[in-house]
């Protein structure tokens, strides 16, 4: 009964693991298609929307620049292109944007500055609310019943480890 | 006339709602019962008043009344009357009338069923919704008048006032504006008042919510009086934001349905945490705990639904700078701190009444699950709440505005979303109270290992994307045990009828099972929605496909397996102000012709505004999507997207939707 639980604690628990950090991971992967050399060839209109997926005009509000119809928008792709002709990278590109426009033109901000809090508040509010959950679990559990497995899959990779440890701790007092 | 008219009857509305949220509290403070009748009578009369004004301002839309500037800006005379029926809630002034106008209807309704019944709490249900109500047509009545008329000066300048500014004479526009272009389509006809029936319905669960606080009543009445509210209210905000994705597939032409812009952001809030207190009620109901848990999700979703209007009404979005120069800005930033910071107080005054009846029993139960599953919604809102108000923080705090865009969503909440959608998948395998693992074990392991083999078919198959592996496994899971669940209860009802001698179908057991547990299964129904829209969600976010090319006539661009050749283009003139170009593009894939496709461009010659028809062939396995992006001498640009599985999406959101009617439609023997 005990192994199995353990067992079946691990497999859960790795899961989840598996699907949080995979799915994030996932995302950040370089898109299919990025060219090893975008000076050689003229860039095609597929390179222009690469680098222009991932920034905004100031002017229209949430429309991404490789969509957008007005002529603004038209004149920046234009720009993009002739920079990609020119040989430059897609983040040199983008830093000629931001030195020009401001930070507001990356549909993915920066971690940099002020934005840290933007990147650091959603793992600390998760992992905070976990151990709220913990804390009030065990509060609200009744005492005399014996504590089963964790299953907080949404936890980050590193935490959760010392979670699991701490909840394996806590299965051998109880034992 | 008709003008001044309707404006008179919405002050007399007005005045209506505050003398009855006034009179229901001095009726409680005075103990003067008959004063209650009288905010009764008050409130109910608000609906008249609302709706004649409502009607005004239809009419004055409808007979071109463009003296008015609301009527010149959303209408003009080009426009057939059923767009001019919605353009009442097209600009801002007439949606916050119609968002009026539903509180006075629903308000009217809730007190109207439920007024003998639940007598005691009325007072407070009264002072919630009529001081809601004051509000939104407080607002309308001051900064946001829909009557106000055009003058003009003799410098030429025009301005917009209700009564005539000294040194102008009236002004009257030969034609008005028009409905913005975009707005001309069957989704965006019903996608709006959806959200607003979404978001008002909200508010009768927290009127009676804060009832029950401020009465100390605190057991589960108020919960059950308002199950159906919140199932209906969460049914019309669901619907608004599917009909909204697909309205954003159909015109906006950038080939996706979902941006994570503000304004979705802002209906999306008030779901998830919504979507959170029909979970946790029912530990309530069930087991009498998370009492004060669920008075806290209550208050929240109310406050998010004014906090979803204020986004989208205030100009916040656009700068802070924009939002301190209106007045509506700051009035709605008063009203929702207000309304919070009051019912919070009134939570703290009942703290004691809210104690949990039961414990927990342990973490492998249905109870936990429950709970995991509010940490999981709260840590996505909270996520979204983030996301959309930082660039507001940032321009407020250190002068730079930012944008948050969907790579910053999808990277933090994916993880989120697929933990939960495991959850919604692990929950049925699970007891109330609590479950030995070796009954998890027993009842999971067919489902994890099928999972798990599938998991390795996609690999073998060539699928690489972990994340769409990780994500198509635990839909897979979520299905079985979903399905399991449904297969148990139907065999269960089929063995029941063979052994007392009844003749009972297979078809027969699914319906009657169903009908006799309506919660449990159109939950389950609803689920199994979810899993089809996790599969179209993973589809078009991992294995979309997309190219750009500039081509001339009889030229070809290729994308994955597909190939079109552009045929020749045309441009029409439908109607008097509307200039279509069409592209005739034919649709090849492996060397066989599947069909033309058609993408448009059309133009509104009163607005100047073009609108982005797309050319869709729809297939189970994907959409293939292409955008007339623009033409030239040299031929024409377009945009060419495949969209693997989208289509589970949409049939996913029917039957979500389905799910929810089985759930909410009304038993006979009740009401």
């Amino acid at each position: 009964m005990s192994t199995l639980k353990k067992v079946l604690l691990i497999a859960l628990g790795a899961l989840a693991l598996l699907a949080a950090g995979r799915v994030a991971r996932a995302q950040t992967d370089t898109p299919p298609g990025t060219p090893l050399s975008g000076a050689q060839a003229a860039p095609s209109a597929d390179d222009v929307n690469r680098v222009a997926r991932q920034m905004y005009c100031p002017v229209c509000e949430n429309i991404p620049l490789d969509v957008c119809p007005t002529t603004a928008c038209e004149k920046w792709r234009e720009t993009i292109r002739e920079k990609l002709a020119a040989g430059w990278t897609d983040q040199q590109i983008m830093d000629y944007f931001v030195a020009q426009y401001g930070e507001r033109v990356l549909a993915n901000p920066s971690g940099r500055g002020f934005n840290i809090f933007l990147w650091v508040i959603p793992p600390v509010a998760l992992v905070g609310g976990a151990v709220f959950l913990w804390l009030f679990f065990r509060r609200a559990a009744r005492p005399a019943a014996p504590l089963a497995m964790p299953q907080a899959p949404a936890e980050p990779p590193a935490p959760a480890d010392e979670y699991i440890a701490e909840l394996e701790k806590e299965l051998e007092k109880r034992r | 006339m008709i003008a001044n008219l309707s404006y008179i009857i919405l002050l007399i509305a007005l005045a209506c709602a505050i003398y009855a949220a006034v009179m229901a509290v001095l009726s409680v403070v005075q103990r003067r019962p008959d004063w209650l009748q009288s905010a009764h009578r008050a409130a109910l009369l608000t609906w008249p008043l609302v709706s004649l004004t409502m009607a005004g301002l239809m009419y004055l839309i409808a007979t071109n009344h463009f003296e008015l500037d609301y009527v010149a800006s959303v209408s003009n005379r080009a426009m057939p009357l059923y767009l001019k029926v919605t353009a009442v809630w097209a600009g801002q002034p007439g949606s916050l009338l119609f968002w009026g106008w539903l509180m006075a209807s629903f308000s009217g309704v809730a007190m109207l069923r439920k007024w003998d019944r639940d007598q005691a709490l009325m007072p407070w249900v009264v002072l919630v919704t009529m001081v809601t109500l004051a509000f939104f047509l407080g607002l309308t009545a001051t900064y946001e008048n829909p009557f106000a008329r055009l003058w003009q000066t003799t410098g030429g300048e025009t301005l917009t006032r209700l009564f005539q500014p000294a040194g102008t004479l009236p002004f009257i526009p030969a034609d008005g504006q028009g409905l913005n272009p975009l707005l001309r389509h069957p989704g965006m006809v019903f996608h709006p008042p959806m959200l607003y029936i979404g978001f008002v319905s909200f508010v009768v669960p927290y009127a009676f919510a804060m009832a029950a606080l401020a009465t100390r009543q605190t057991d589960d009445a108020w919960i059950r009086t308002t199950r159906r509210w919140t199932l209906v209210g969460w049914l019309f905000l669901s619907l608004g934001l599917i009909l909204g994705g697909r309205w954003a597939y159909d015109v906006l032409g950038w080939g996706g349905y979902w941006a994570w812009d503000p304004v979705e952001n802002a209906a999306f809030m008030p779901w998830l945490t919504g979507t959170a207190f029909l979970h946790s009620v029912m530990l309530q109901e069930r087991r009498g705990m998370l009492k004060k848990w669920n008075m806290s999700l209550i208050i929240l979703t109310y406050a998010l639904v004014i906090f979803g209007t204020f986004l989208t009404r205030s100009g916040v979005l656009s700068s802070v700078h924009a939002f301190a120069q209106s007045a509506i800005g700051p009035a709605f930033f008063a009203f929702i701190a207000i309304t919070f910071v009051g019912s919070l107080l009134l939570l703290f005054r009942a703290w004691d009444t809210l104690t949990s009846d039961n414990h927990f029993d342990g973490l492998l139960s249905r109870d936990a699950s429950f709970l995991l599953n509010n940490f999981l919604f709260m840590g996505i809102t909270v996520i979204v709440f983030l996301g959309t108000v930082y660039p507001m923080v940032s321009e407020l705090l250190t002068g730079t505005k930012i944008t948050v865009g969907p790579p910053f969503y999808n990277r933090t909440t994916g993880p989120v979303f697929a933990a939960l959608v495991l959850l919604m998948g692990v929950c049925p395998l699970l007891a109330w109270r609590r479950t030995s693992a070796r009954r998890l074990g027993r009842v999971g392991a067919v489902p994890l290992v099928v999972a798990v083999v599938f998991v390795a078919v996609l690999f073998a198959l060539g699928v690489r994307s972990a994340g769409a592996q990780v994500g198509l496994g635990i839909s897979l899971f979520v299905a079985i045990t979903t399905g399991l669940d449904f297969g148990q209860g139907i065999l269960a009802r089929v063995r029941m009828a063979a052994s007392s001698q009844r003749q009972e179908s297979v078809w027969q057991a699914i319906v009657t099972l169903i009908d006799r547990n309506r919660h449990r299964y159109g939950g389950y129904t609803i689920h199994l929605g979810v899993v089809l829209m996790a599969i179209g969600i993973i589809g078009t976010n991992f294995f979309q496909q997309q190219t750009q090319g500039q081509i001339k006539e009889g030229e070809q661009l290729v994308l994955g397996r597909y190939m079109v050749t552009y045929k020749g283009l045309q441009t029409t003139m439908p109607e008097a102000d509307k200039e279509v170009t069409t592209a005739t593009l034919s649709l090849y894939r492996g060397g066989q012709y599947l069909g033309d496709l058609h993408p448009s461009r059309e133009y509104y010659l009163s607005s100047g505004e073009p609108v982005t028809i797309p050319g869709v062939r729809n297939s189970v396995e994907d959409d293939f999507y292409t955008i007339l992006a623009g033409w030239d001498q040299d031929g024409a640009t377009f945009k060419l997207y495949v969209n693997p599985l989208i289509n589970w999406l949409w049939a996913g959101g029917v039957v979500f939707i389905l799910g929810t009617l089985i759930a909410a439609w009304p038993r006979k023997a009740e009401s």
